[in-house]
Formats: structure tokens, sequence, C-alpha cells
């Protein structure tokens, strides 16, 4: 057979397998080393709730995207050119995320009158798939990793832990990555603790490189050059990392210790894991005994000075409900970040959504405006978290962090900054001016009350979740309870005095303005670019900002003809925005599957708006 | 430091319990036990925070002239925690209900227990929800009749005592809102034990649930029907002092002195900082008629404190560390150069 190496410009490849089968490490390494030769990229993973489901099932399958390029990448992508199926059920379940074009890589050892069983298929996967056109390669990867370990003394059971290595082999053929990083890595991760691992590994991974060079079954390989990134030190960053890391960096900005107060819930225990480990920069992590703990145990350090957050999803937020209420009462710093996931109730735990707006916009007793920032991708959750935190240490008040399952557990490279480049961040504190300290005088510009810390003398002062005056003397006077009432929300308002103005990307007037937020900011990017590279008169505006709007807002929709609201849910940032600016017109573009938009859909959604 | 009086912590607020409350009497012995705890253990007015959930006890630190906060109800003592991880030098209070501690805020409860982190924890106990008007609690005795029992309540309550040590609390007290000195004494102890201490005191609720505590609390039997522990003392009670605890088998009995010739070498001694959790136990779980109820401080055990843990670990990992600014956690760990 002829074989060619083509040189392409960006590349999708779709790990799947059982949930023990190792495709999240296999995916997360293959993304890794690409980071490192200079791809952009863009990870997805997409995996089940059971941690081992039983094996060979549908619902066991586990998988992991990236999608690398040698220009900008905003999205993992929505076909691949690469299906590793691990087994039947993989297969079954992933089929539908192929190419025309694309290749499909399964162990056939899997594919016994067992495995089709489980999987539902009668004989021939291959037909009831309908991917006959497509290049499938058939290798034997049990038996050959079994082959490739017969004398390396391992039990069966860890010969058939390295079968993912010999897919990575094989992968890295295909896509010429040179193995040196995963040597590394393997080094890295065994060479201490089981230094009996590494060579087994490394032999794995090396004979199914050289298998899939030798066996000429791959008619082409390929090439993706390394990107043009702008110079300076890089990493690979998850949403849930970034998140963490933003909090640390707003923590030595202010000058106020880290407290997180959290319980864990999927997708956003990452959050409080990460933070654990960083002790030597003074965080605090308490693993709550519940959601409300989570929340009240932050409450309480922003009470006493520190700077608080609390990280959770959907249903745990619903439990913090009544405390956020409290904090905004009593006007206290802290961050809640929620990471979207499915809902309701418990809905699809590890599945992507943006269906808590509304309950964070509105999910509370009494009139609670609070303050909402939406991050865009993994890496923006770190000036999000940043952000949020500035914006609730210097106007006192809670303010929530929107985050997505998508978002948190997705990766992408990231240009590392400096600290220095990062403002200042400056807390009201009451000074000698303020003794006699009255809690709730405000700033008449900010409407931002003054912090006194306990510890400091002179500024003894009770708050509470019952209504005060500005003395803080608990008060039920009729037109006083208005008067705070409009204060707290106004204070929410102004904050537009100082959120950055909403920019337009593309036609900064015309016919269509698409419009999104949140983590689905790649996927809009994309499709607006390729319209506009197919002449169609469209501008993109993406919002960071929710709560509230930038200032602009009304000003940069007036500019178009049309406005299209894209977002995973059944449209409530279009409600949120008809009941803000009632003046325009809102089409909608909803999804609600667990999983983010393909661009193509965007595709569809624009030409049928313009 | 300067040197407090009562005065120096009463607030400028007016006390709006309902006349003959038995809340008025814990508030008085609080604000007479913090100038007595700062001067054992040197702290000024400015590190106590008081904090409370919801219910009528809860409204206590707006008559405190301390840092305070009245949370939501159940969460007080999830409040305390965050303040008091956040800042260790700070003396956290906190005031709360048997509705709010034991019921809605059961969890926040037992779980501060089990981490032993340094607070004081008043639990006022009046078997009653007062500010709702008169529903049945978690520490109502079975059959009470109330506005939610009218056929009286087919509950068992919580004894606060064995839930405390059941959590292997390091640190229990049981007062009555008539004995004002005593409680006074109880809370210089909690102050100086490190550690989470519950303070159980048992309140009368002039409105709702008047008389709960009386068959032990009035003037006429509280002598005989009640027993006041205090370390390294024998546990002799009752109005002539004749009456005494021993061991028997394993239970507990009252014994008289004088009568088949017991002798008050026989009487067990208070070991409050033993760490036999079982004799504790059995003390805070006495009833009367049985036995006499136990007031005083039942265990006082010393164990390391959350907080004191927490610090410790943030100190030792970045003394290890090499990453001491968010610049060096940038650029710690797997990166690579663009050129």
């Amino acid at each position: 057979m002829q074989h060619k190496v083509i040189d392409t410009k960006d590349v999708v490849i779709r790990f799947a397998g059982d949930s023990g089968d190792g495709m999240q490490l296999t995916g997360s390494l293959f993304a890794d080393m690409s980071a490192i030769y200079g791809n952009e990229l863009s990870t997805f993973p997409d995996y089940p709730a059971e941690i081992r489901a039983p094996h060979g099932t549908l619902s066991g399958v586990s998988g992991f995207q990236v999608h690398i390029g040698s220009e900008h990448i905003t999205t993992p992508g929505d076909l691949c050119d690469l299906l590793v199926a691990m087994n039947p059920a993989a297969l079954k379940t992933n089929a539908k995320w192929l190419k025309r074009t694309a290749m499909v890589l399964v162990d056939g050892d899997t594919f016994d009158e067992e495995g089709l069983k489980k999987a539902g298929f009668r004989d021939d996967p291959i037909a009831e798939m309908h991917i006959e056109d497509r290049t499938v390669i058939v290798a034997p990867i049990t038996t050959l990793t079994e082959e490739s370990l017969k004398d390396s003394g391992l039990d069966v059971k860890s010969v058939h832990k390295c079968k993912n290595m010999f897919t990575l082999g094989m992968a890295c053929f295909i896509y010429s990555r040179p193995l040196e990083y995963i040597y590394q890595y393997l080094e890295r991760k065994f060479g201490k603790k089981h230094p009996e691992m590494v060579a087994p590994n490394k032999k794995v991974l090396t004979d199914g490189y050289n298998y899939a060079a030798n066996i000429q079954a791959i008619p082409n390989t390929y090439t993706v050059e390394p990107a043009h990134l702008p110079k300076g030190l890089y990493r690979n960053m998850t949403g849930n990392q970034a998140t963490a890391w933003g909090f640390l960096a707003a923590s030595e900005k202010s000058g106020r210790p880290l407290f997180c107060g959290s319980y864990p819930i999927t997708p956003a225990t990452a959050i409080l894991e990460e933070l654990a480990i960083h002790k030597s920069l003074g965080v605090k992590t308490l693993q709550a005994e519940d959601e409300i703990a989570g929340i009240c145990t932050a409450i309480g350090a922003a009470y006493a000075g520190d700077l608080a957050v609390t990280t959770t999803s959907g249903p745990g937020l619903s439990l913090k409900s009544e405390a956020l209420g409290l904090a905004v009462m009593t006007e206290l710093p802290i961050v809640i970040v929620d990471v979207q996931r499915a809902g309701p109730s418990t809905g699809i735990p590890t599945k992507t959504e943006q269906s808590d707006l509304n309950q964070v916009l509105y999910g509370r007793n009494g009139e609670c405006p609070i303050a909402v920032v939406a991050a865009h991708s993994p890496a923006h959750c770190f000036d999000t978290a940043f952000y949020a935190s500035k914006l609730a240490l210097e106007h006192m008040m809670p303010v929530i962090m929107l985050s997505e399952g998508f978002l948190g557990n997705g990766s992408e490279p990231w240009r590392i900054p400096s600290m220095k480049d990062y403002p200042e961040i400056r807390p009201p504190f009451a000074g000698e001016e303020d003794i006699p300290f009255k809690p709730f005088r405000r700033d008449p510009h900010t409407m931002v009350r003054k912090w006194g810390l306990p510890g400091q003398k002179g500024y003894e002062h009770r708050v509470g979740g019952l209504e005060k005056n500005h003395d803080g003397v608990l008060s039920s006077d009729p037109a006083n309870h208005e008067m705070m009432v409009r204060e707290r929300a106004e204070k929410v308002a102004r904050l537009a005095d100082v959120i950055p103005p909403l920019e337009v990307i593309g036609n900064g007037s015309g016919r269509l303005l698409v419009v999104g937020w949140g983590g689905t900011y790649g996927h809009l990017y994309t499709a607006v670019m390729q319209a506009r590279a197919e002449g169609k008169d469209v501008g993109y505006a993406h919002f960071d900002y929710i709560n509230p709007l930038p200032k602009n807002t009304a000003e940069v929709f007036g500019r178009y003809e049309r406005i299209l609201v894209c977002e995973l849910n059944c449209g409530q940032f279009a409600g949120y925005l008809r009941t803000v600016l009632p003046q325009f017109t809102y089409q909608q573009y909803n999804k609600v599957q667990g999983q983010p938009f393909l661009v193509q859909e965007i595709s569809d959604a624009i030409d049928s708006a313009l | 430091m300067e040197k407090y009086t009562f005065k120096d912590f009463k607030s400028d607020q007016e006390v709006r319990w309902c006349p003959g409350c038995g809340d008025h009497a814990v508030l008085a012995a609080l604000q007479r036990a913090m100038p007595r705890v700062s001067e054992i253990l040197g702290y000024d007015k400015e590190r106590y925070v008081v904090v409370s959930g919801i219910g009528c006890s809860s409204r206590l630190p707006y008559y405190m002239d301390t840092y305070g906060f009245h949370s939501i109800h159940g969460r007080a003592t999830a409040i305390s925690t965050g303040i008091k991880v956040a800042n260790p030098e700070l003396s956290v209070w906190q005031a709360c209900g048997d509705g709010d501690a034991l019921a809605i805020g059961g969890n926040h409860f037992i779980h501060a227990i089990r981490r032993n982190i340094d607070i004081n924890i008043i639990l006022f106990n009046n078997r009653i929800y007062g500010l709702t008007k008169g529903q049945y609690s978690p520490t109502s005795k079975f059959g009470a009749i109330t506005k939610t029992s009218p056929y009286g309540t087919v509950e068992h309550p919580f004894n606060p005592g064995s839930l405390v040590l059941g959590a292997k609390g390091t640190f229990f007290a049981r007062g009555l809102d008539t004995e004002l000195k005593l409680n006074e004494e109880i809370m210089v102890a909690a102050a100086v034990h490190n550690g989470t201490s519950v303070m159980e005191m048992l309140t009368n609720c002039v409105i709702f649930n008047n008389g709960t505590h009386a068959e032990i609390s009035d003037k006429a039997w509280r002598a005989d029907r009640t027993i006041v522990l205090r370390h390294g003392e024998k546990m002799i009670f009752g109005k002539d002092r004749d009456k005494g605890l021993v061991l028997d088998g394993l239970r507990l009995k009252v014994v008289t002195i004088g009568e088949k010739g017991i002798t008050e070498d026989d009487i067990l001694t208070h070991d409050a900082h033993s760490d036999n959790i079982g004799i504790h136990m059995m003390l805070a779980d006495m009833k009367y008629p049985e036995y006499p109820v136990a007031l005083g401080v039942i265990r006082d055990v010393p164990d390391i404190t959350y907080d004191a843990a927490v610090r410790m670990q943030v100190e030792q990992v970045s003394a290890k560390s090499k990453i001491h600014c968010v610049d060096d956690l940038l650029r710690s760990g797997s990166t690579w150069e663009v050129r």
C-alpha cells in the first residue's frame, strides 16, 4: 500500500472505552503531548456518572475528545477524524461522531460474541453502524498487549491495564507524535512508587507505535504543525484548576487569606481538591458536612475577614439558597461557584448544561439580587474567579460565578500570566473615621458599606438576617425596609460602572447579532467566523457579565436588525434579556441534551436566522 | 489589657424576651462570665464574637456589646466554625435553642463536635419552639401536648448530653436558668477548654412550656433532685448533703450516707478529665426520679482542636513547599516555552 504523510491544519481524535480502560488518561496524555509539541488544542471529557459500570455495557462507555491544530482552536470539534473504540459498546455509542473521512481503530479481541451481545449488536457491527465506507482498523490490541508483556512477570489484570498505552502508541504513529513526552510522564508517574511499571508501559507504548507502522493497514499518517502561538511560557489548564488558581491570585492581591468551605459534588469537586493541595499559600479548605455548611462556613469566614468561597453544582446551589440571602442581607463578600450540570434534580451529573441561570438570578426569597459572572473557556476561569473575588471584596457582596461541566473538566493551553499584570484588590476596611462603627452606612456613589473586622477595637457590631437600618439596628419600619431593599439592589446595579463594556466580534452593526454567554463561546465564535468568511452579515457578542449587564448592551443590540440568543437550556438568558431590555426582539437557539453545541448546529441556526 | 465588668458587655439594645423567661438569667451569666474569662485568658473585648441561629435565644447577640452575628435557622454552628477557622484568635460564643441546634441544625452540631473546633456553644433547652409559638421540639418529652401534638407527641426526645458524648465531645456541661453562679462557672470553664464546649442550659419558657423543668428546678426540691458535679469532688447531693452516687455493677446507684454502712468514702469522686466516656455518659443520662439530674461540668478532656490542626497543617506544608506565591504556582509543574 502506498503510504502518504499528509500535513493537516487540525484533527479531532476521540478515545472511547470502558470506564476502567483509562481513556481519560489516554486522551489527556495525547493532549498534553500535543500542547508541548506546540499545537493549539481543546479537550472534552465525556464520561458516565458510574465509576465502574458493568464491563462492556453501553452505560459504561467513557470518552475523551481532543482537537489539535496548527491554527486557532476554540472547540473540541464536532466530529472526529479518528475514533479509538476499545470495545463494541464504545463503537456503538460513538460512531455517530465520525466524519465521512474518519478512521476507526478497534480492539478486535473485544468484538467476540459476548462483547457484541452486551453492546446490542447482532453479528456485523460495522454494517449495523453503517460505517462500511470508513477506514476501519481491527487490531487485536488485547492479545498484542499480552504478547508484548509476556516476559514482564505482571499478572493478567496489570497487563490488561496497559492496553491503553498500546492504543496510544498507535495513535502517536498515525499523528506523527514523538513518544518522549509520554516516556517522561511514565517515569514521573510510576518512578517513585511503582518503578516496576515504568518499563512495561514504555514497552507497550513502543510496541503499539511499531505495530501501527508495520501492519500496512493504515493508509495515511498525518502531521499537525505547531501553531503560531504568542511567545511565552505555557501550561495546560482545566477550568476547575483555573478557578482554584484564580482565587489564590485574588487572595494574594487582596492580602486576605483564602477560605474554601465546600461539599463534594460533580463536576465541581476538583476545585476543592485543587485548593486543598495549596496550603503553602495559606489557603484553608474545609470539607463541610453538607452544602449549607459549605456556604455558611464561608459566610462566617467572610465576617472574620477572609476571602471566602464555596464551590458547588446546581443541586448544591439549591441547598445554599437561604444562606445566599443571608450573604446579601449581611453584605459580606463571598464568591459562590456553580459548575453547572444537566438538571433538574440529580439530572445527568457528568454532562454539561447552562440551565442554572434562572436559579442564580432569581432563586431566593425576598428581593435578593446577586451579581452573576460567567466564564467562557477553561483558562478564562482564572480571570473570572479573580475578578469575581475583586467585585465581591471591593463591593461587599456575594458574587456568583457560573462555570459548566464542559469548562471545569475541559482543558486548553494557557499562556502563563505574571501576577504583576493583575490589579490590586482593595476592600473597603473601616477606618478610625468610622468609629463609632455603623455597619450599613454606604458610600453614596457605589452604595458599598465598610468592612469592620472582629478582633479590631472599636468596630464591634452585629450583622444578621433581620432587616436593619444604616446604623445596624433592627428595624421593621416600612419605609426603612423599602429603602434598604432598593439600596442593596442599586449596589449590584452600579457594578455596571466598573465592569468592562460588551464587545462585538465581527461586524459592528448589520443584519444579525449572535448572542451567547458562558462555555458556548468557542462554538459560537467558530460558527460566526465561518459565516463571516462565507460573506454573511453576522456579529457576535458574548456576555461574561450577566448581572448587571454591561452598560452598553442596549446600544450594541440597537445596531442589529436581528438578535439570536444561543444557549444550552430552554432560553433562560433570552428570557432575562426580555425582562431587562424588552425593547428588542430575541430569537433563540437552544439545546438541552447534556452536550455542548456542535459548530454545525450554530451555523444552521445562523443561516435560518439571517 | 483592660479590666472589664459585666456592664462592658451589655449593649444599648432593649432586651425583648418575655418577663420571666429563663433566657434573661443565661444572658446575665454570660455578661458576668466574660470579664472573668478576659481576666483569666487575657482577652480584650474585641476578641469576642457571639453567633446565633434563629429562635428566642438567638436574639442574644444583640444584647451583647461585642461582635455578633445573628444568622439563619440551624446554621449558627457552621457560621461559628467559619469564623473560628478564619481567625483562631477570636473567642467564639454561640447561642442556640433545642430546635435550632438539634433539629434543623443537628447536622452542623454533631460535626462541629466531631471536629472539636474551639467554640463555646450555649444550648438553651426549653423543650419547645417558642418563637413560632409552641410546637414540640426534639427535646420535648414523649407524649408532650403542644400545638402540633394535640394528642401528645409520639417521638422520643434527644438528650443533648448523650448526643454530645456520642459524637465524642470533649466538653459537656449542664446548667439551670436559676443557677446564675453555677452557669457563670460553667461558662468560664467552657472558655478555658480548648475544643467544642457544649453548655446545655435548662431554661423555662413561661408562655408555651411553663414549668417544663419544675420537677427538678423548684427551690423546694432542687437540692434533692439535682447534683452539681465538680471535678475532684465527691458526687454528693441533697438538702442535707447525705445522698451520693456509687457504682453498682455497671450502673450508677443513689445511696444515703450513713445507711447500710455507707460512708462518704464509698461515694464516687467526679473525674471530668477522665478519658472514660462511659461514666460521663451515665452521668449525663441521669433522669429524675431514679436519679438526680447532673449539673455542672460533666466532661472536660483535652484533644487537638480543628482550628489548631488546620493552622498547623498550613504551617507544615508551607515550610516544606517550594511554592510561596502565585507566580511560583503558575510556573510549577508541567510547562513549555513557545519561542
